[in-house]
């Protein structure tokens, strides 16, 4: 097999050289009746390459890609250009097959990049120090809400009606184990008055901005309340690309912000792998969760870098630990780190408006077609419409159509009556005039 | 009159009065390696005898501390979070970690001398 | 003769050994790198954007009020930096790494190439599902072969992550006995287990019993039945243990927990020993997590992403979390609603938002379609063969704590052989580095001292194995010979000496900062 550089020859050599007259001898502990033939599994055998890839290619087939035609789903993931440096670089063997940094002299690539990432995040967020990321935006935050749990000693945590609902259920996963979770009633199109929530036993409030309904919300005014209480505010950030043009949650006095990264460098992946970015105040570094990369010297006085404070970590702390998290985002943190640099200052932002025009713009056509009203009154690159028929069966109509309309609020909020005819809409760079025409005169139609 | 005690964890208690000054010893430092870090008491925290009272961390470990006789604690050696290394340069003087108000006496005559303590190390 | 005066010299001359600074600091291929915010200059940019200006008027006036500081760079600098990075780098594709309980095996690049095909990377996890049957076809077609080489009836496919999958088990087994009507706190570790065991258990609500090990390296069966009771929730072992070796009585230990009431929660990062051999189900495991960057060779990326789904068994099945993915005449569907659950389940909720590592699914079914059931099955056995062969040729000359019988798919060393020479597991590792090797895993597993933990996976060649036991042997030697030349401030010739990780850790430094300019002179 391909893969497998050993002859038999060598296994007869091997097998001597130990002392056994064969391999099944070295699985002498394992009791007989366990040890199943290969008939037991109902599997095929082994296949080429050639015979891989069309099967594969078969199955690849049987979907509609996002660049196929006119797309416009958010509520999470992105669907941004990637350079195609990006993604040639992560691909090079010492990056993609390398291990964690665990022995620094040899890894000082891997090091190197994570530090600059960290710093990347800190500067997006405005916040003092960036972990070198966590699985993704949800398990972030639900990270995030533990950690203000740990840090204020108390168990409560509120979540905005904004917060993306699967964000939402991640969080009631995680930290209804250690304290009790209150989730406030969607608001789409208003900011929900979560402060009123906030009292002497909150740990946190979470809020997202741009929420999931596409809302820009201010954050100070929540930062405030929270403080006065003695509360932390989590600011959650879905749409990393935002930061380019949106205030910094940090310069909003958010204590914790946790983010999705997905937006740059990394393609929609149907859901995954996708990169947690999580960054915090320096005075609560040693709570938080994930691996950190820290400055250093070495022996001879060059400049380099290590994986630092890894006592808050499982592999030293065990059931002490600040997270049970071993992995980070890896190669798709590197991906982020590639494609901001390739960008820098100028063309994120470049980017952010050329994303908010585009939103801007397709929200006054779609205004105009009978049918729909845009109820988000401040947004990014994605806000909510109304529409005269349910969403879900719009979007299966379109669908039909080649167009991907969206995401319907009520695959989101599935129990909620008052938003079944709800449409989360994003565009980004990738959207043309010619999609968005598409989108409107199809809705027209649909909706008429 | 002050007198220094050992616990079989390696932390020394140096009672003056009714005042437990409260470190790791010379022994454990040198396990531990490099200091990096330590975790200390607010004052106004209760500890029992035997409990859980600081955390001391070196790049590859870190090690509960527990309070060898029990009481309030009273204050914590602020100079250790800018300077950890003073707790390898000097542990059973200037990287004392705590200080507490003893609530019971006799508990510290149940501890080692430092020669119980110095026989104890050399059989481990 | 006819003059030819192009003759030049084709041959070095004796060289000066006599080390020669160079004018740049680089030495030939070898370059030091600067970081981004170091190279980066205002205003430049690596990518083309039209500039277009904007109305602030729909950005609820939290338009950006500050620059955010990102360097700016143009793309021959960025592919230059990371291209440079990369090359302080060691790797699978570069050399063995003998890493225990990592399983460092080979990254096919085919599974690379299909994981980037559009119709599985370029779909959004919420498009309308008749519009992604393709991609939960391969997220089907993985759980098939999963539960089949597990020989489980479930797999819940949504932990981003090893210990993420170890988490989504235990809250299995949290709701399965809430749902029963009790009460039960306890779980019982072996002290041998991996860190994120009990991190995972506390982190899940649960107090940690440790079961001490046999001196045959195994759970010691005898504390653990004695420490079953009604409050103990589950045990967490792995096997092959960590110590390389297979649990004798592990059905044994199945059995009593089931008695006691309890689950068995299995942690499967040592899976590659064992897979097309034997079925962790037959064994009497309720839930193990599956990691496809180690046992399925998706590529360990200098730390993530990785992918850790879960078998279950008929007993912890109704509680795998949403979303639920079904195959019925109208397709496949993901089950993403409380309402629409299938009779029997009772989720305990979500992992993470959308589905899981589609990513890491593509590249997983690839291997195992390109492997087949047989590929498996002699993977694990090479794996088993290669780590016996080094135990076999290094036990003389280092000292193996099990050394007396077979080892799985990784040989566990100890630093006795290192006894009164001055140098410790990390110098002798640090002096493989000089030998052009990843070390092994150090000091892990925990109860034996300075442990080597050493599995050189089925990737590798013979002649790759005699090299490695070959350098290993002459390091062997050489330190129990006293001769600390090469230990001593080893490593001397990667791109960076020792690290000062002390410094690192007392005065954290976690991020670049714009240095403060200097003043014009007056």
């Amino acid at each position: 097999m391909r893969y497998h550089p050993l002859t038999p020859d060598d296994r007869l050599a091997m097998i001597e050289r130990i002392g056994v007259t064969s391999v099944d001898a070295l699985f002498r502990d394992v009791p007989a009746s366990a040890v199943v033939p290969l008939s037991a599994f109902d599997l095929p055998d082994t296949q080429g390459e050639l015979e891989v890839e069309r099967k594969l290619t078969r199955i690849a087939a049987k979907s509609v890609a996002a660049g196929a035609g006119p797309f416009f789903c958010g509520a999470g993931a992105y669907r941004h250009h990637v350079p195609a440096s990006v993604d040639h670089l992560i691909q090079r063997s010492e990056f993609l097959t390398s291990y964690t940094p665990y022995q620094p002299e040899i890894a000082q690539g891997t090091l190197q990049y994570m530090f600059e990432f960290q710093t990347q995040v800190a500067l997006l967020t405005g916040m003092e120090v960036a972990n070198a990321s966590l699985y993704d935006g949800s398990t972030a935050t639900a990270e995030a809400v533990l950690m203000a749990q740990r840090i204020t000693r108390r168990p409560k945590a509120i979540l905005s009606g904004g917060l993306h609902p699967h964000y939402s259920e991640t969080v009631e996963t995680m930290a209804e184990l250690s304290g009790q979770v209150v989730r406030a009633n969607a608001t789409p199109g208003k900011p929900d008055d979560v402060i009123a929530l906030i009292d002497d036993k909150t740990a946190c409030v979470v809020v997202q901005s741009p929420d999931v309904f596409g809302l820009i919300r201010d954050l100070r005014p929540i930062a405030a309340a929270a403080h006065a209480k003695g509360a932390l505010l989590i600011a959650v950030v879905t749409e990393a690309v935002s930061l380019g043009l949106l205030e910094a949650p940090g310069f909003q006095d958010a204590d914790i912000v946790a983010a999705e990264g997905q937006s740059i460098g990394n393609g929609l992946n149907f859901g995954g792998p996708y990169v947690g970015l999580f960054a915090t105040r320096e005075k609560y570094l040693r709570q938080m969760p994930g691996r950190l990369t820290g400055e250093t010297a070495d022996a001879a006085g060059k400049r380099g870098y290590v994986l630092t404070l890894s006592t808050r970590e499982q592999h030293i702390r065990r059931e002490k630990a600040t997270s049970n998290i071993c992995t980070n985002s890896g190669l798709c943190t590197l991906a982020f780190t590639i494609h901001l640099s390739l960008l820098g200052e100028e063309g994120l932002t470049r980017l952010a408006r050329l994303n908010h025009v585009r939103a801007c713009a397709l929200a006054d056509r779609l205004a105009k077609v009978k049918g729909v009203n845009v109820i988000t009154p401040a947004f990014f690159n994605e806000f909510t419409v109304k529409l005269s028929r349910p969403a879900a069966e719009v979007v299966e109509a379109l669908a039909g159509r080649g167009i991907i309309a969206g995401i319907p609020v009520s695959r989101l909020m599935p129990h909620d009556p008052n938003v079944r005819d709800l449409l989360i809409v994003a565009v980004t760079e990738t959207s043309t005039d010619e999609d968005c025409d598409a989108l409107a005169k199809a809705l027209a139609e649909v909706l008429s | 009159m002050s007198e220094v005690r050992f616990t079989e964890q390696h932390e020394w208690v140096r009672v003056d009065g009714d005042e437990a000054t409260i470190g790791i010893t010379k022994y454990a430092a040198e396990q531990l390696g490099d200091v990096v870090y330590v975790e200390l008491p607010e004052a106004g925290r209760k500890v029992g005898a035997g409990g859980e009272a600081a955390v001391v961390e070196s790049v590859k470990a870190a090690s509960e501390v527990y309070a060898p006789v029990g009481g309030e604690v009273t204050g914590s050696n602020d100079a250790l979070s800018g300077d950890p290394a003073k707790v390898n340069a000097d542990p059973e003087g200037e990287g004392w970690f705590f200080k507490l108000k003893l609530a019971d006496k006799s508990e510290f005559s149940k501890l080692m001398s430092a020669e119980q303590y110095a026989e104890f190390v050399k059989g481990i | 003769m006819t003059m030819n005066n192009q003759g030049r010299p084709s041959a070095p001359g004796t060289i000066d050994n006599h080390e020669l600074a160079t004018i740049s600091g680089d030495r030939g291929l070898d370059h030091e790198e600067p970081l981004i915010f170091e190279i980066g200059r205002d205003g430049m940019t690596g990518v083309d954007l039209p500039n277009v200006q904007i109305a602030d008027t729909r950005l609820g006036g939290m338009r950006r009020r500050q620059p955010i500081g990102l360097p700016g760079l143009s793309e021959p600098e960025v592919v230059r930096h990371y291209v440079r990075l990369s090359r302080m780098n060691y790797a699978i594709d570069a050399g063995l790494y003998p890493l225990g309980s990592c399983t460092m095996k080979h990254n096919p690049r085919l599974n690379e190439k299909m994981a980037r095909l559009p119709g599985f990377g370029d779909l959004h996890p919420m498009a309308p599902q008749s519009t992604v049957q393709g991609a939960l076809e391969v997220i089907s077609e993985l759980m098939k072969w999963l539960t089949t080489l597990t020989g489980m009836p479930a797999v819940a496919m949504s932990p981003k992550a090893g210990a993420h999958g170890e988490l989504c088990g235990l809250l299995t087994i949290r709701a399965a006995i809430a749902a029963r009507g009790e009460t039960r706190r306890r779980i019982l570790v072996p002290e041998s287990a991996h860190g994120t065991n009990p991190a995972t258990a506390a982190f899940a609500g649960f107090t940690i019993d440790e079961v001490k090990g046999t001196a045959d390296g195994r759970v010691d069966m005898i504390e653990l039945e004695g420490k079953l009771g009604p409050d103990v929730a589950a045990i967490m072992l792995t096997n092959p243990n960590t110590c390389g070796l297979f649990e004798r009585d592990i059905r044994h230990m199945a059995d009593a927990t089931h008695k006691a009431g309890a689950y068995f929660y299995c942690d499967g990062a040592n899976f590659n020993a064992i897979a097309g051999r034997v079925r962790p189900g037959d064994l009497g495991i309720d839930a193990m997590h599956i990691n496809l960057h180690k046992t399925f060779s998706t590529p360990h990326g200098g730390g993530g992403p990785g992918a850790g789904p879960v078998v279950l068994s008929e007993a912890l099945a109704p509680f795998a979390p949403l979303p639920l993915l079904v195959h019925d005449d109208r397709g496949f569907r993901l089950i993403e609603d409380r309402d629409e659950l299938p009779a029997g389940a009772r989720p305990f909720g979500r992992m993470s938002a959308f589905h899981g590592q589609m990513g890491m699914f593509v590249r997983a079914l690839a291997y195992m379609l390109s492997h087949g059931r047989d590929g498996v099955r002699q993977a694990s056995e090479d794996a088993v063969l290669s780590a016996n062969y080094i135990l076999a040729s290094l036990k003389d000359v280092m000292s193996a704590p099990f050394g007396d019988g077979p080892c799985m798919h990784e040989a566990l060393f100890d630093d006795s052989f290192l006894e009164g020479t001055g140098i410790t597991t990390l110098d002798f590792a640090k002096a493989m580095i000089d030998e052009g090797y990843h070390p092994m895993t150090m000091y892990f597993p925990l109860v034996v001292h300075g442990a080597m933990l050493i599995e050189p996976t089925e990737s590798e060649s013979k002649e790759s194995l005699d090299r490695f036991i070959h350098v290993l042997r002459e390091l062997a030697l050489e330190a129990t010979a006293r001769n600390t030349a090469r230990f001593d401030g080893a490593p001397h010739y990667a791109p960076r000496r020792r690290l000062d990780e002390t410094a690192a850790a007392r005065k954290p430094v976690l991020r670049w900062r714009q240095k403060d300019l200097p003043q014009a002179a007056e």
